[in-house]
């Protein structure tokens, strides 16, 4: 697994979308592929409530990748400094086993060049010191960036917050 | 080269201070002003697809002047010397018979209207009018007649809020990227949020109470509330005693108006109304009672509004922290304004055609109402119109009855759009002339009021492309050639800014660091119980209106139950989703591909009854049998079985959008025999007094 990770707080997503529309406007991407996706689960009753999921789905950057074992040419690779798993597209002959062995629909077909492509963190952005498209500008900061750790932090900092009295 | 540009966005009315990265001439990056704390980034999907916007070549190219019969979509390519030549040709000899007043105007509102209002008052028109009608009208009326100032005199301390309700304001969707923030906020610190509505949108989705009402019945829930309030003496005494006019005028209006009878109204409990109205109370005056934003909805959206605000009044919210707040301007912090052009021009001499601020008082002149323009096209009275400019706006898809607005255009001799999209209206249109994109412009500097007041600068990041021209340089043109150039001297935006900037102590150097100037450094508020300034002639809330009185409309009106839809038929309503934009979106390649097309929404019984099941094709006919087409049904319990629901802005009948083009159905097509159907208080359109028939497609 990379070291990063993207945690959602699905407590402050409210389904907005804009998270794809930053990673397809980031990557250049034309209408097919998409990186990352917002699938909407619901609604249902709960507790009396109305209840929506927004799930938020983009690569999750696995320890030991479907993909990268799958491609027969070397162009999906996992970054060694950092594991994100990333695909050269000079590499790349199109020949979607990487689409196949994935199991979590993670590489994209991009009909304009002919070739797989993916999620990368926006890693051109993450070694410059920035985070990925979707996280920076998500509305309502409920995409969190880092190391996995924080997602367990925010998870307690919010159950503090609810049960201090004061 | 690598730049980057501080500006704002213009996806939607929003305008949000964005950061744009350029390299080579071509914008890489788009985001959130992160010199603005509340922005920090942050953008909507519409805000990053001005990316794809940009860059689409489905969007106009160079003027085109139509060469077969309105709507019929044969263009001929002209030059900007032509197209403006063949403009002008036509309005000067309507200027010359029936005056400048015989040209109308409308724009979608919001701060950068100085220049096109101005050539129009240049030109001795005061038919200008803007989107309102179809929009905010009600509740800027109903803010006139209790306050003496439109609904932006307030805004929302959502931050400290600690119980806000929302009628049908969808801010989850119908996104303001800042309020949605602030609003998860207050749900993080435990505050509460009370959505009321007639089917669950996402907002529902994350509040703490949801009442799914019968349509067009948010009047009545308020007239029970308030009797509740009332009654059980909840109201902030001191605050009312200092500040309203007419408390005892309406609690004689509300005791017939009963919890248990708002219960019949509604479907909401009488106990539950009780018990809301308790809890409320409970934190006044850190309670917001939206009084609604898009309120063309029914016959009484002006008293749902205004009784919205009188709860605010009751619960003392205003100037309270979590409550409304008076937003400040330059001359609140002892500061100057931005000049304006629109004051050198002498007003023209003939009164609106819509009869606005002269034969119906209580309506507001400024942008009249644009639904009045049509009957008075028609029947010349009190004067012919002959020529109507659409700037960036899409009456055709935006107010009801296209056909009956079609019927009425084609009295005019001459129709213009200015626009950097195609549009239904610019469709049918005699002259289409492409306008920059704000991204291809600078506009006016803007002035943000609020706790703490700035001036806000829209900079061209940029160049157009193809042929588009920024809309101050097509209409600094169009004054120059009708012999009104004398008051657009200026050179480009540079040369106007330093204009608007004049008398005030700030430059232009100081937009640099940030993109914005603030005129405070520390939020402004005032003494509640001494220093509120109403601008009603008693300077007081006045629940009874001198207003409305004094233009024998009731400031109390008499309820009266909406209209119950026949079986198999649906009171049609639309709203927002969170990825596109009224009807400006649907061809952009990212947010089509987001969302392509629409649904209708029915509920789960009333589609059992009919053996629809979800996912069904089904056809929808508008009352008259005028109008049909079929889309997909969306079978859920989260919507009144009186309703049914799409999202606005789908159904699109222009060719050169391949992607949009018949994508799903348009409400606004369903909407026949409603142009002319509107509050006669608020003067908004009642565009959801539409029903429609529903079956199951063969």
């Amino acid at each position: 697994m990379s070291k990063y990770y993207i945690f959602q707080d699905v407590k402050r997503c409210i389904g907005c979308f804009s998270c794809e529309s930053h990673c397809k406007t980031k990557n250049n991407l034309p209408i097919g592929p998409r990186f990352c996706q917002i699938i909407p689960v619901g609604p249902k009753q709960v507790k009396n409530l109305p209840r929506m999921a927004n799930i938020f789905i983009p690569c999750f950057h696995c320890e030991n990748p479907w993909c990268v074992s799958a491609c027969p040419t070397g162009a999906m690779q996992k970054r060694p400094k950092d594991g994100i798993v990333f695909v050269d597209q000079m590499l790349c002959v199109g020949c979607k086993s990487c689409i196949t062995a994935c199991p979590w629909g993670t590489p994209q077909w991009n009909p304009e060049t002919g070739t797989a492509v993916k999620c990368d963190y926006c890693m051109d952005r993450v070694d410059q010191g920035l985070k990925p498209a979707c996280v920076t500008k998500c509305v309502t900061q409920c995409l969190h960036f880092g190391e996995a750790s924080a997602k367990t932090k925010t998870t307690r900092e919010r159950f503090a917050r609810a049960i201090a009295e004061l | 080269m690598k730049e980057s540009v501080f500006s704002i966005c213009g996806m939607c009315g929003v305008r949000c201070p964005i950061r744009v990265e350029v390299k080579d001439g071509i914008v890489k990056w788009i985001e959130g002003n992160p010199n603005d704390l509340a922005m920090a980034g942050r953008l909507c999907a519409k805000g990053s697809a001005g990316l794809a916007m940009e860059y689409d070549y489905e969007r106009p190219h160079h003027p085109l002047i139509r060469k077969g019969k309105r709507g019929e979509g044969e263009w001929e390519k002209a030059s900007w010397d032509e197209a403006l030549d063949y403009i002008t040709g036509k309005l000067k000899p309507i200027i010359d018979e029936f005056g400048g007043k015989a040209v109308a105007l409308s724009d979608r509102s919001g701060p950068f209207r100085d220049i096109h209002r101005s050539f129009l008052k240049a030109i001795g028109s005061p038919n200008y009018f803007n989107h309102d009608c179809t929009c905010g009208r009600n509740v800027q009326h109903a803010s006139i007649s209790l306050f003496g100032s439109g609904r932006k005199t307030f805004n929302y301390d959502y931050k400290r809020c600690k119980h806000l309700v929302l009628f049908g304001r969808n801010v989850f969707e119908s996104l303001k990227v800042k309020a949605a923030n602030t609003i998860m906020e207050l749900l993080d610190r435990g505050g509460k949020l009370t959505y009321i509505d007639v089917r669950a949108s996402n907002t529902a989705m994350k509040a703490t109470r949801f009442w799914m009402v019968r349509p067009g019945t948010d009047y009545a829930l308020n007239l029970g509330i308030i009797h509740t309030v009332l009654r059980d003496n909840l109201y902030d005494a001191e605050f009312v005693n200092r500040w309203v006019v007419g408390l005892r005028e309406l609690e004689s209006f509300v005791t017939p108006y009963t919890p248990e009878w708002a219960s019949q109204e509604t479907g909401v409990s009488s106990k539950e109304i009780i018990e809301f109205t308790h809890e409320v109370a409970q934190d006044k005056p850190a309670v917001i009672f939206h009084p609604g934003w898009m309120k063309a909805r029914y016959l009484n959206s002006f008293y749902s509004s205004r009784t919205a605000y009188i709860l605010n009044a009751l619960m003392g919210s205003f100037e309270a922290p979590g409550g409304l707040f008076f937003q400040k301007g330059p001359g609140d912090v002892g500061k100057n304004g931005l000049k304006v052009l629109l004051d050198s021009i002498p007003k023209p001499k003939d009164k609106r055609v819509d009869g606005c601020g002269w034969k119906y008082k209580h309506f507001e002149s400024g942008p009249g109402l644009l639904h009045l323009l049509y009957p008075a096209i028609l029947s010349e009275d009190p004067y012919p119109v002959k020529a109507y400019i659409v700037f960036r706006h899409d009456p055709l898809l935006s107010l009801p009855d296209a056909e009956a607005q079609k019927n009425a255009l084609d009295k005019l001799d001459l129709i213009v759009a200015i626009d950097s999209n195609y549009s239904e209206t610019g469709w049918y249109a005699d002259v289409l002339l492409p306008s920059a994109t704000y991204l291809e412009k600078s506009s006016i500097l803007r002035t943000e009021k609020g706790l703490k007041p700035r001036f806000g600068m829209r900079r061209q990041a940029i160049e157009p492309r193809n042929e588009a021209k920024p809309d101050w340089w097509i209409f600094k043109q169009l004054a120059e050639r009708l012999g009104v150039g004398e008051y657009f001297k200026f050179e480009g935006m540079e040369d106007f800014w330093k204009f608007q900037l004049e008398g005030t102590d700030v430059t232009l150097a100081d937009f640099d660091e940030k993109g914005f100037v603030s005129l405070a450094d520390e939020p402004i508020w005032w003494d509640r119980m001494t220093d509120l300034k109403f601008k009603t002639p008693s300077k007081k809330i006045e629940f009874v209106s001198s207003l409305l009185e004094e233009n024998g409309i009731p400031s109390f009106k008499p309820y009266e139950s909406p209209k119950k839809p026949e079986s198999g038929s649906f009171r049609l309503a639309f709203g927002r989703c969170p990825v596109h934009t009224h009807g400006q979106t649907q061809n952009n390649p990212v947010l089509h591909e987001i969302m392509p097309e629409n649904t209708l929404w029915i509920n789960t019984e009333e589609a059992e009854r009919m053996g629809i099941s979800d996912g069904d094709r089904v056809v929808v006919t508008s009352s008259n049998g005028g109008h049909s087409g079929t889309i997909h049904a969306k079978v859920t319990e989260f919507i009144h079985p009186e309703v049914v629901f799409m999202v606005h802005g789908f159904g699109r009948k222009i060719p050169w959008q391949t992607r949009g083009y018949n994508k799903g159905l348009g409400d606004y097509r369903f909407e026949t025999g409603l142009l002319n159907v509107y509050d006669p208080a608020g003067g908004a359109n009642a565009l959801l007094e539409c029903f429609v028939k529903v079956k199951k497609a063969d």
